[in-house]
């Protein structure tokens, strides 16, 4: 398994989802849900709580396979070919508190057989770009709760996988920094364009963040809306989500969600 | 500050009630209070001059104890290790064993004290299994425990990085499992001495319980207390030790 993951840095694998449904026992969580993400784009998915979202994601990660229907990324269609071509980000940072801030970046090489000094030079090479300079030797303890974030974000694209599985990434942050890492994860995808899934409960995140967004209903979880976002989007995110076909698409996203919520 | 308080605070306390203890051992007071000789009460300036005196004696029995603690307690410790990573890997393997760990962890040590006596003769080896056998329960409990409390999200992270099976092990549960682990160290390092000692005072031709028992009979009272001073010291230094490993183990915390 060490060497078997297909690494690379080409962010560029598509992911398509075709008549997925998928049920625990009885109940039945995702009903024939059809989504795709060209390469390089970011999908959004957006729904109420339990819709199956999380579910969603690990199955596309490899994690699980679905009761029924088809996931693919890029050619693979199996689940361990989707997890060495999927990254995971949790809704919890989820770093290793005994280990420092590069030591949890460079996990995915060293789970890879990368030697520690070699995995740490490759994953230290990113953190001046994510404003973690310095912070290097810290254990994650000791970062603030963005920083941890960023943290989580850094170890995700050092996996070098093709495609990104964010689960609501900034949920558990408060509005002042979430807004704040929004605007950062914007501009790292921008600068650095992967295929990615994120996964939120807020409207105006996926907005602003994806290219196209599903509005998933209540459990059973299927699509209720597809919206493309609005585009070109300022880089600014105040100006971004005050502009008025941002907002225009932002009332229709809640309108969806609130009619598949019921 | 925190230093200060958190060593010289006690340290004040002990002198205060060795003081307290030298003068009302000095005047008889004990001794009248309790009606008994005064001989049954040695003051700690006794007790000090029998440790000094009787250092070679006292040594000699105290190694022989230490030996059956430290050993004893590292099979406690082995065996439990041992016993928990099988168990962690298998639910075959731990719904079999782990009814028998319980039925070890019951089997009333006093009862087969005597019986080992006769199997293993008078040397350190029964004391020394009665101490693992006493000592490997905490440990498996507590490792199987810290094992099983791995965040299943933090497996599928890992999973997602392309971590093996021994990978999720090695870098997630194992550290998962450190701080109960070192609960259970301190738990069987406060049994072990105990255990030790009643081991000794079923049968034993040396050790610090034996002279205790020895001593008591020719009334050298003076001698069983610096026995106990050092059996105190014993206890002390192994918790002290277990925390210690624990903070220089467990640094994230």
């Amino acid at each position: 398994m060490e060497s078997g993951a297909a690494a690379t840095t080409d962010g560029g694998a598509a992911v398509a989802i075709r008549g997925l449904s998928h049920s625990f026992g009885e109940l039945e969580v995702l009903t024939g849900l059809d989504l795709e993400a060209p390469a390089h784009t970011v999908l959004g998915l957006v729904g109420p709580s339990g819709c199956g979202k999380s579910t969603l994601l690990e199955i596309l990660c490899g994690l699980r396979e679905p009761s029924a229907g088809t996931v693919a990324v890029g050619a693979a269609a199996d689940a361990p070919g989707r997890l060495a071509r999927c990254a995971f980000m949790p809704q919890r940072d989820l770093l290793l508190p005994w280990y420092s801030a590069l030591d949890n970046a460079a996990l995915a090489l060293r789970n890879r057989g990368v030697g520690r000094a070699e995995a740490r030079a490759q994953a230290g090479e990113l953190f001046d770009r994510f404003g973690l300079a310095g912070f290097e030797g810290e254990r994650p303890g000791r970062l603030s709760g963005g920083m941890r974030q960023r943290v989580a974000f850094l170890r995700t694209l050092v996996a070098g996988k093709p495609v990104l599985a964010l689960d609501e990434p900034f949920a558990a942050l408060d509005a002042i920094t979430r807004a704040e890492m929004q605007e950062w994860l914007a501009g790292a995808l921008r600068e650095d364009p992967r295929t990615a899934v994120l996964v939120s409960h807020d409207v105006e995140e996926v907005l602003y963040l994806c290219d196209r967004v599903a509005v998933l209903s209540a459990r059973p979880g299927r699509v209720v809306a597809e919206l493309r976002a609005p585009a070109p989007r300022a880089v600014d995110r105040v100006a971004a989500v005050t502009d008025p076909a941002f907002v225009h698409a932002r009332e229709a996203a809640l309108r969806a969600l609130r009619e598949g919520s019921r | 500050m925190r230093l200060a308080r958190r060593i010289l605070l006690p340290l004040l306390l002990i002198a205060a009630l060795i003081g307290a203890w030298q003068i009302a051992a000095a005047n008889g007071a004990i001794a009248d209070a309790l009606n008994i000789e005064p001989l049954f009460v040695p003051s700690p300036a006794e007790v000090g001059s029998a440790l000094w005196e009787n250092r070679t004696l006292l040594w000699e029995n105290t190694w022989v104890t230490l030996q059956e603690i430290l050993v004893g307690l590292g099979l406690g410790v082995l065996a439990g290790i041992v016993l928990a990573l099988p168990m962690r890997f298998s639910w075959l393997l731990r719904d079999t064993f782990f009814p028998l760990a319980i039925a070890a962890q019951s089997i009333p040590i006093v009862a087969i004290g005597p019986i080992l006596l006769i199997w293993f003769g008078f040397g350190i080896w029964p004391k020394v299994i009665l101490v693992g056998l006493a000592t490997f329960f905490p440990i498996l409990v507590t490792t199987l425990d810290g094992l099983r409390s791995v965040d299943p999200e933090a497996v599928k992270m890992m999973r997602t990085l392309d971590a093996s099976r021994w990978a999720i092990f090695r870098r997630v549960e194992v550290p998962t499992a450190l701080p109960a682990f070192f609960s259970g160290l301190k738990v069987a390092a406060a049994i072990a001495p105990i255990v030790a000692l009643f081991a000794e005072l079923v049968g034993s031709g040396s050790g610090l319980m034996h002279q205790i028992v020895t001593d008591n009979a020719s009334l050298e009272v003076d001698r069983v207390f610096a026995a106990v001073v050092i059996l105190m010291v014993i206890g002390l230094l192994l918790f002290a030790l277990s925390s210690l490993a624990e903070r220089l183990v467990v640094r994230w915390r």
